[in-house]
């Protein structure tokens, strides 16, 4: 393809799932997936990965650390469906059920650059006390039919959910072409490239899942 | 009991009759005694009254002996110093007190009364009042009061009574009048009882002075009593505590206060004392009165006691020195006022009995009867009812209204006079036919995109905007923007007022002449002229002077000449100005006099002006001097100017002259040219020539330049004299200054005649007032000011206008008010001021204003727009208008630190930037006509708006476009005002783009494009292609090919299935979309207790114990996957092939046909014989041959897998077969998926091994063999059914030909005979599949579900809709597997209930015709015909977004439906034949959710499958119907509330209420719903002719397909067999395939002997010619490759009265064996 004529433009996402903050909960793990419209399809990368568990560390700020890496390109003809990394987050219950304990979604950030995102997180609710009490002693909490529906406003009305915690992600964006295209996202307000270093090592990697 | 009226009565009573004694002895000081007392006993009982309500008792009893003890010591005391009379008086009173008393213990149920609630204020005080008293003491001090006591007890609690005072004085005024009285008494009665505080020793000071009265207190009574006062006081308390709390806002009292109080006089209150003194002493006399309303206000009285009781001690003290008569002579005075009150007679009211008052309510009363009027009271008399209608007129339907209203309103109108015009001739009210139409008669818009009539296309129209609605000023709402506009309104004078009289007239104008004079005397421009002209002069003469005779330079004259220009000019100047000084002076004197002319004449003075001249004397000689050397200096310019011009004029005729002169010389020249000729000398010409010259007269052709007069200059004197005498004054003649003044005296009125009196009587009544508009709103008005009579109105207000709109314009509007109506008379338009201009540097401004108004009057004054005279001969009329000035001045306000409240200017202009508020940038300009593209456009030419001016670059555009004309400036209101600016490109563009129809399309959700990946980012990169196909279908939907259709009608009626499903389609759009819960998110099911379902909460428990790994493991529930994040190869299609019974057996080869023909035809021709045969056959088998060696081939999405062979008839696989699935277009939407028109084709073959013989070569070592493969039979199951099941699991009928040519059902074998008994019944295959798919995909359930809450519009009843959806969801809570059907929706998209489909309809005759003395055979027909109707799942055609059910005369005319089609029409043939026919919605294999019918013969049940014209018995095991949910009839439907659902588990009799819940039951009858079907069907005839050529159709079709599928091999077709099978199958029609195999097949043996012949016929349905092909291909004959192979086809099509055809084809291939 002639440089001066591109017919896609890419977007090329590195980062990392750099960890959560889940105040009640240890031992998680997430997983992450990239929803995307139409006109984008993934060129290289994974479009999906479940991290290792992490635990808490005992003198850290009970944050949980993943620092589990991302990487994907992708082609598009057509902003729109821009992708969204699908997060949710996963652990042990009381009974050592495995139940989510999150789900969230962000945008990958349009301009490139260095991005730091904290979703807030959120898990669906039951519908009724008793079935919370069910879900709670059997370890089947109410969870989406598939995570990606975070990432879609259709049927979101008919549910309800609970907040639970934020995940913290950081991503590196690079862009091709974009301009030829005719799309514009640089004129970015510099607040957007928030440039948080995370201390390498204040993360402890407790177990590979 | 006594009520408190009685009580009250009496107590009226006793007044009056104390009242005579009051009135007797009211000077005495004693009658105090009296009144009072009764009102104390009152105010006892009032305290019993409350103690009885209270229950404590405790607190009371220990102190009441103490109390008792210590009041009995004090009474004796007391008793002591008491008077006669008094003690009498008190007497009297205890005895009634007494009395009182007990009348009040009698009523203890009585409610408290709102005394309780304002107890008095004392006690509340006590508790209030912690300084004074501590609770302890307060709560030990009040059992000791005896309830009479209670009230004084307040008195001896002086802080307290303090704090009363305030509350008093806001009740005093009504109440206190009764409790000085009392008081006294009750200070008499205890004087000094007094708890153990500090005050008790100022008390004790007192206490001599207050016992006097102290008598009357019973200790009896006492005791009886205080008791249950103590705790009514308690209770009390608490709430005098809050309304005191609430009354009384001062500060308490401190102890201090409180004993100053009690121990000081009063002297620093003397006020308050008095006052209260007084009112204590009105009181004394007027308790009576008080008496009627003492209940409510006892409190205050109480509380009053404790006041007046204070104030008693003191007055007691001083009462004998100080002024007891004054007061009591007020006391008197109050008396003689009130006592009128007192002796108005109150009585109770008059009772008058029920029976009475309803006696007299009837009299007015009128209560329309219910009953219906007898005919003959609502016609005239005489006459008959006479019925329209039955006359055969038209009446119409008369709107509904229920029989009773109608009787009311006919017993009403009867009532009235003329009641009866009211009612027609059939004596019924007159009524209009019910104008409401049943139905809309609008036609309905469909299509919403296209075709819309031109008329009712929506056509665009941009938006007028408001001319000041959006113009904010920016920030204008927040509070720093604030922007204050100053109107200051200051005055008006009038020059002109229609009421003016001829005098004000004349005053104006003198007023005005005069304001002339002043201004130019202060502008004094004469005299600056006059100056200037001097110094001209004296400039000149100087540069004269100084260079007196020397030659002047160039610039010097030049310099002079100048300057004389100059002073010529400025002479010219002040003599206009000299000019108009004079007549200006000549007219104010000319005014003047005629204004006094007109008051001597008319002998009154209207105005105050007058006209003082100032006379100034100048000195005669120098003025003289002075007039001269003017003149003089004048004379000698003027003569300068002259001689210059005479000069100038004077060389200037020279040079004509010289012109002339020259011109004349060149004529003679030619004539001298033509006298040459003539021969003339020059000479003489030349002469002639000079002569010319002095003679002017000679010129002939050019005039003569005539020479320059010499000025005149005496008569240029003479003028300069002239002119001077005119505009200036005479020499020494006296400076005549005018002076005006306003300071003369108005006649008064009384002087003037009565048309000036009514004149100013007039002008009197005119008020005027002015009102401020902003932008055309008015904000303000200054208040009315009535007309002087100087027609000078004086209003100086300002208003501040907080502004938020950009000004636009500020109009003052001037009304008159002449008594009530008022008129506007003129309007004053102000400027909207600079930002600059802030009040404070404003001068007033005056502006002129005048109205054409014609106003006339008769009196004196002159009118507006009248003409009138001064003279007296009415000449020189005048005609003026009303006129004046307004003096006012408008300014930006300024805030409090001095900034200016002005918007910033920048505002105005800095708008236009935005395109959007072009228009408004236009406004803060400040053209007026802002709207109007014209205005905008002179007003930019007029403002010369700087085109290259970037601001104005929006204007410009506006004009442009304004001017051009292309564009009319918009008119219209547009909705959407922003639309323009974000369309991002036009529509047509976006119409043209290819990309963007792309993305359009793809959003629409167009089925070819839903899926449709990475649309290109470049125009150029879309390709036409991608729409080919989509063009293309479009362009199908209007054409439709008949080629594949074969008939014509079904191409029609494929039109309009296709256009049914796209309405439907778009109706459930909205469905799609519509998420359940359980679509999101996945959840355990709700415990529910007591439930079939597995989610009872012990089971969920139990779980938890489960063996990990169980014995017998079940099938779990799988994960449903939501088909939406599915791509291809994800989902597999699992087809686990478990076996098969009764495949049929391979005949025996017939290598010796001819001689087993005849045995075999004996056998096959007579079942009776099979066994046997059987058994000579089974030696064979026995033998060693292979019965039958069939495999299982499955075939879906042209992917074909198949089992390994098993063998014989009872073969059993096992195998799983996976298939992978894709859906169309890549879509895994649950509609996508529930339209997948592909079916699993299950197919039974023989595996055949043919040995083709012995290869040459090496002969005997290798075999050659072929493997053909026989088709037995197959069963297919579209996808849409394994898709809405989940899973298909059972047993299937294997759809065999009825012949199968090569192979026999094997049935027999003597052991086998039980089983033959059981399966005679069924002939056929059978095959056990389990399908399903992996991973389980939602159903489409979820959709179904979806729609009911998509709301259908219905005309069911909407209490049956809610029964009927209450019946579902019981149904479904209950028994959740089986299906429960009430509401269907019809082809229309309406709710209809489900029985309305069921009716007797008739079948075609010929049907019943066929076996007129078999019913059975009849049935089986009418079965058979149903099933010829093809088949069309509702889940196909539809998308599965839901079931319609189309009644039966839609369904014969569509030939396509689902189960429920069929099902309907054949329950309707068989309930029209007269069987007992149920519906029954159940759930079957494979179909699912269906319905089947049921018929009651004789003694049994039979279920009938309407789809493929089976029946089965009830207990026939396999039967495909599955459960049986609910049973449908034209009345009712049940619903199977019986333990089991399958059908042969159950029990039909619906009469048995515990197995059969009815729908219409008698809680809710069934409301006699109509059907939905037609009364009678009418069919079509057979049309043999079209059936013959579909046939040949069919056939050529079909063989040309043969061919082509066998693109390697030659295909020989066996013409002689074709003709034969082609006999052989109307034979097969009639016996719908039975029993005729056998012979058949001898027949061909007997025709081609010495072929091996496989084949069968195939029997469909028709619909379309594809399925045929595709059931030709599934069987695989043409996949026969031998080399002498050779084919037979025949096609049979059988027509059935309304076009149902049954085609047969038969297919055989033939291997020529020797």
């Amino acid at each position: 393809m002639a440089t001066n004529s591109p017919s896609v433009f890419l977007l090329m996402v590195n980062g990392q799932i750099e960890g959560a903050h889940f105040p009640e909960y240890d031992d998680l793990y997430c997983k992450y997936c990239f929803v995307y419209g139409h006109d984008w399809a993934p060129t290289s990368g994974l479009e999906e990965g479940i991290s290792q568990i992490t635990s808490k560390g005992r003198q850290s700020s009970h944050k949980l650390i993943w620092n589990f890496p991302l990487e994907i390109t992708f082609k598009s003809t057509n902003p729109s469906g821009w992708p969204q990394i699908v997060v949710s987050v996963y652990g042990p219950d009381t009974f050592g059920n495995d139940v989510v304990r999150g789900y969230g979604a962000t945008h990958i950030p349009f301009t490139p650059g260095q991005h730091t995102r904290t979703i807030p997180m959120f898990v669906p609710e039951s519908t009724s006390r008793l079935q919370k009490f069910t879900s709670w002693l059997l370890g089947r909490r109410p969870e989406y039919t598939d995570p990606k529906v975070v990432a879609q406003g259709e049927g979101r009305d008919v549910t309800r959910v609970c907040s639970q915690g934020f995940v913290t992600l950081s991503f590196n964006i690079v862009t091709k072409d974009m301009r030829k295209l005719g799309y514009e996202t640089m004129p970015s307000e510099p607040g957007n490239t928030l440039q948080v270093k995370c201390p390498p090592n204040s993360f402890r990697v407790l177990r590979v899942g | 009991m006594a009520s408190p009226g009685d009580i009250r009565e009496k107590l009226r009573k006793k007044r009056r009759a104390l009242q005579g004694s009051l009135v007797k002895n009211k000077n005495e000081s004693d009658t105090q005694a009296l009144v009072p007392s009764t009102k104390l006993r009152k105010e006892r009982g009032q305290t019993m009254m409350e103690e009885l309500t209270a229950d404590e008792e405790d607190l009371g009893e220990t102190l009441k002996q103490r109390f008792r003890a210590q009041r009995q010591r004090r009474k004796k005391m007391l008793l002591e110093q008491s008077l006669a009379q008094e003690s009498n008086e008190s007497n009297v009173d205890e005895i009634s007190t007494t009395e009182r008393h007990s009348r009040r213990q009698r009523s203890p149920e009585k409610p408290a009364d709102p005394v309780v609630l304002s107890r008095p204020p004392s006690g509340s005080q006590r508790g209030l009042s912690p300084l004074l008293l501590s609770p302890s003491s307060s709560y030990s001090e009040r059992p000791q009061l005896s309830p009479s006591h209670s009230l004084t007890e307040g008195h001896q609690h002086m802080p307290s009574s303090v704090r009363s005072e305030h509350l008093m004085r806001q009740r005093m005024k009504e109440k206190l009048r009764a409790a000085r009285f009392k008081a006294e008494s009750l200070l008499q009665q205890e004087p000094s009882l007094e708890p153990a505080s500090r005050l008790q020793s100022l008390r004790h000071r007192d206490r001599d002075t207050l016992t006097r009265f102290d008598r009357e207190v019973d200790p009896d009574r006492a005791e009886r009593d205080d008791v249950p006062l103590a705790r009514v006081k308690f209770q009390d308390v608490a709430k005098r505590v809050k309304q005191d709390s609430r009354m009384a806002g001062k500060e308490l009292p401190t102890a201090e206060e409180a004993y100053n109080f009690f121990t000081f006089n009063f002297d620093p209150e003397p006020q308050d004392e008095t006052d209260k003194v007084k009112k204590r002493r009105q009181k004394q006399t007027e308790t009576a009165r008080e008496d009627r309303d003492e209940e409510g206000h006892s409190d205050v009285e109480e509380q009053e006691d404790t006041e007046v009781d204070k104030d008693n001690e003191d007055d007691h003290e001083d009462r004998s020195e100080e002024t007891p008569l004054v007061r009591d002579e007020e006391e008197d005075l109050f008396i003689i006022e009130q006592s009128s009150q007192d002796f108005i007679d109150v009585r109770r009211a008059d009772y008058i009995g029920y029976q009475k008052r309803i006696q007299r309510d009837s009299e007015l009363l009128f209560t329309p009867s219910l009953r219906t009027v007898p005919t003959s009271c609502k016609l005239p008399e005489n006459m008959q009812p006479r019925y329209l209608e039955e006359e055969g007129l038209y009446v119409g339907e008369r709107p509904p209204v229920s029989a009773t209203n109608e009787n009311i309103l006919e017993n009403r109108i009867l009532k009235q006079e003329e009641g009866k015009k009211w009612f027609g001739d059939d004596g019924r009210i007159m009524a209009l036919p019910d104008p409401i139409k049943e139905s809309s008669t609008r036609p309905p818009l469909f299509h919403m995109e296209e075709d819309l009539d031109p008329a009712l296309q929506t056509v665009y129209r941009k938006a007028l905007t408001s001319k000041y609605a959006s113009l904010y000023i920016a920030g204008g709402g927040d509070p720093e923007g604030d922007y204050q506009l100053d109107v200051d309104v200051s005055g008006l004078i009038f020059s002109h007022h229609p009421l003016f009289s001829r005098e004000h007239v004349l005053g104006a104008r003198l007023a005005q002449l005069y304001d002339q004079y002043l201004t130019r005397q202060h502008n004094n421009l004469t005299g600056h002229l006059t100056d200037k002209l001097n110094g001209l002069r004296n400039a000149l003469r100087n540069m004269l002077e100084i260079h007196g005779g020397q030659a002047l330079t160039q610039v010097m004259q030049q310099r002079i000449s100048e300057y004389s220009l100059e002073v010529r000019n400025t002479r010219q100047l002040r003599d206009s100005e000299q000019e108009k000084d004079r007549t200006l002076l000549k007219n104010i004197i000319k005014v003047w006099k005629e204004l006094k002319a007109l008051r001597d004449f008319q002998r009154f003075t209207n105005t105050p002006y007058k006209l003082y001249l100032r006379r100034e004397e100048v000195e005669r000689a120098a003025d003289e001097r002075e007039y001269e050397s003017e003149i003089l200096a004048e004379v000698v310019e003027l003569e300068a100017e002259s001689e210059e011009n005479y000069q100038k004029k004077l060389s200037e005729y020279k040079k004509q002259l010289e012109e002339w002169k020259a011109g004349r010389r060149k004529q003679k020249a030619k004539k001298k040219k033509k006298k040459k000729k003539k021969s003339q000398s020059q000479d003489e010409t030349d002469d002639d020539d000079d002569q010319d010259a002095s003679e002017p007269d000679v010129a002939e052709e050019a005039p003569k330049p005539e020479p320059p007069e010499k000025p005149d200059f005496e008569a240029i004197e003479e003028q300069v004299r002239e002119k001077a005498s005119r505009i200036r004054r005479k020499p020494g003649e006296s400076i005549l200054i005018p002076d005006m003044s306003a300071s003369g005296s108005i006649t008064a009125n009384e002087l003037c005649p009565r048309a000036e009196l009514a004149r100013r009587e007039d002008v009197a009544r005119h008020s005027l007032f002015i009102k401020v508009l902003y932008n055309d709103k008015e904000v303000s008005r200054t208040d009315s000011r009535s007309l002087n009579s100087d027609f000078r109105v004086h209003f100086g207000q300002i208003f501040n206008l907080k502004i938020v709109n950009c000004p636009e314009s500020i109009k003052l509007q001037v009304f008159e008010e002449v008594g009530s109506s008022c008129s506007l008379l003129a309007e004053v338009f102000v400027p909207v001021p600079e930002p600059s201009v802030v009040t404070g540097n404003v001068p007033t401004e005056e502006y002129e204003f005048s109205s054409n108004q014609r106003v006339m009057f008769d009196h004196e004054g002159v009118g507006s727009d009248v003409p009138f005279s001064f003279e007296a001969d009415g000449s020189n009329k005048q005609t003026l208008l009303t006129s004046g000035k307004l003096s006012c001045c408008v300014s930006w306000g300024i805030g409090e630190d001095e900034v200016p409240l002005a918007p910033p200017m920048s505002q105005h202009t800095g708008g236009i930037h935005s395109g959007l508020r072009q228009l408004d940038a236009v406004t803060c300009i400040g053209a007026s006509g802002l709207s109007d593209m014209k205005k905008i456009g002179e007003w930019a030419r007029e403002s010369r708006v700087d085109p290259n001016d970037p601001k104005n670059a929006s204007i410009m555009q506006l004009l442009k476009v304004a001017s051009s004309g292309e564009v009319i400036a918009p008119e219209y209101f547009r909705l959407e005002q922003l639309q323009e600016e974000f369309n991002f490109v036009t529509d047509e563009e976006l119409d043209r783009s290819k990309r963007f129809r792309l993305l359009r399309l793809r959003n629409q959700e167009v089925a070819e494009f839903r899926n449709y990946k990475m649309v290109p980012a470049l125009e150029r990169e879309v390709t036409d292609k991608v729409f080919q196909e989509y063009e293309k279908r479009l362009k199908e939907g209007e054409i439709i090919d008949t080629k594949e259709h074969l008939d014509s009608h079904r191409a029609l009626v494929a039109k309009y299935l296709q256009k049914v499903r796209e309405s439907v389609i778009n109706r459930f759009l909205v469905a799609k979309h519509h998420y359940h819960l359980s679509d999101m998110v996945i959840e355990e099911e709700v415990p529910s207790i007591g439930g079939a379902g597995p989610g009872i909460l012990g089971l969920n428990l139990f779980k938890l114990a489960e063996p990990k790994r169980p014995l017998k493991p079940q099938r779990k529930e799988r994960k449903k996957v939501t088909a939406q994040n599915l791509s291809d190869g994800d989902i597999k299609l699992l087809i686990n092939i478990i076996r098969a019974y009764d495949i049929p057996v391979r005949r025996p080869h017939t290598s010796k046909p001819l001689a087993t023909k005849p045995a075999r035809a004996f056998v096959e021709t007579f079942g009776a014989g099979q066994a046997f045969q059987g058994a000579i056959h089974g030696t064979d088998w026995l033998l060693g041959q292979v019965q039958v060696r069939p495999f299982v081939e499955v075939s879906f999405q042209r992917t074909v897998l198949q089992t390994t062979t098993a063998d014989g008839p009872n073969a059993c696989w096992n195998e799983e077969l996976q298939l992978p699935f894709s859906a169309p277009n890549g879509d895994y939407s649950t509609a996508s998926l529930q339209s997948v028109k592909d079916v699993v084709f299950i197919n039974i073959f023989d595996e055949v091994v043919y040995e083709t013989g012995v290869d040459d070569k090496d002969r005997g070592k290798s075999i050659h063999t072929r493997v053909e493969k026989r088709w037995l039979g197959s069963v297919k199951i579209p996808f849409s059914t394994i898709y809405s099941q989940a899973k298909i699991d059972g047993t299937f009928m294997v759809d065999t030909p009825p012949v199968l040519l090569g192979y026999t059902k094997e049935r027999n074998f003597g052991t086998e005979c039980v089983y033959d008994t059981v399966r005679s019944l069924n002939e056929g295959a059978f095959i056990t599949l389990f399908i399903t798919v992996e991973p389980q995909l939602v159903p489409g359930e979820t959709i179904r579900e979806k729609i009911k809450e998509v709301k259908f519009d219905s005309q069911e009843d909407e209490r049956l809709l809610q029964v009927s959806e209450r019946f579902e969801r019981e149904a479904a809570l209950q028994y959740p597997n089986r299906p429960c059907l009430t509401t269907v929706i019809d082809i229309s998209g309406k709710t209809v209930f489900i029985t309305r489909y069921i009716r007797p309809l008739n079948p075609p005759q010929e049907l019943l015709d066929a076996f007129p003395n078999s019913p059975q055979e009849t049935m089986e027909l009418v079965a058979r015909y149903v099933s010829l109707i093809p088949s069309l799942p509702d889940s196909v055609s539809f998308s599965g977004v839901c079931d319609l059910w189309s009644t039966c005369d839609q369904f014969l005319t569509l030939l396509a439906g689902d189960e429920e089609e069929h099902a309907v029409l054949l329950c309707n043939y068989f309930l029209s034949m007269g069987k007992k026919a149920w519906l029954i919605i159940g759930t079957a294999i494979p179909e699912g959710p269906t319905a089947y019918v049921l018929t009651f013969e004789q003694s049994h049940y039979l279920i009938w499958n309407p789809t493929n014209g089976q029946f089965y018995g009830q207990s026939d095991t396999f039967c495909p119907l599955q459960a049986v949910g609910c049973l449908v009839t034209a009345d009712n439907v049940w619903f199977n509330i019986q333990r089991y659902s399958a059908p042969m588990r159950i029990s039909f009799d619906v009469t048995k209420a515990n197995f059969w819940k009815p729908f219409f039951s008698r809680s809710f009858a069934h409301p006699g719903l109509s059907s939905v079907q037609p009364e009678e069907l009418v069919y079509r005839h057979i049309d043999k002719a079209a059936a013959a050529e579909l046939q040949d159709r069919i056939e050529k079709i079909l063989k040309e397909k043969i061919m082509e599928w066998r693109p390697r091999h030659p295909t020989r077709w066996n013409r002689y067999c074709t003709s034969t099978l082609r006999n052989f199958l109307p034979k097969l029609e009639l016996s719908v395939g039975r029993d005729v195999a056998d012979e058949h097949r001898l027949e061909l043996q007997a025709l081609l002997g010495d072929y091996r012949i496989a084949g069968f016929p195939l029997h469909l349905p028709f619909s379309e010619i594809r399925p045929i092909i595709e059931a030709v291909y599934s069987t695989g004959v043409h996949n026969v490759e031998a080399s002498n192979v050779e084919f037979a086809l025949a096609v049979y099509v059988h027509p059935y009265p309304n076009n149902v055809l049954s085609v047969w084809v038969y297919l055989a291939s033939l291997i020529r064996t020797t």
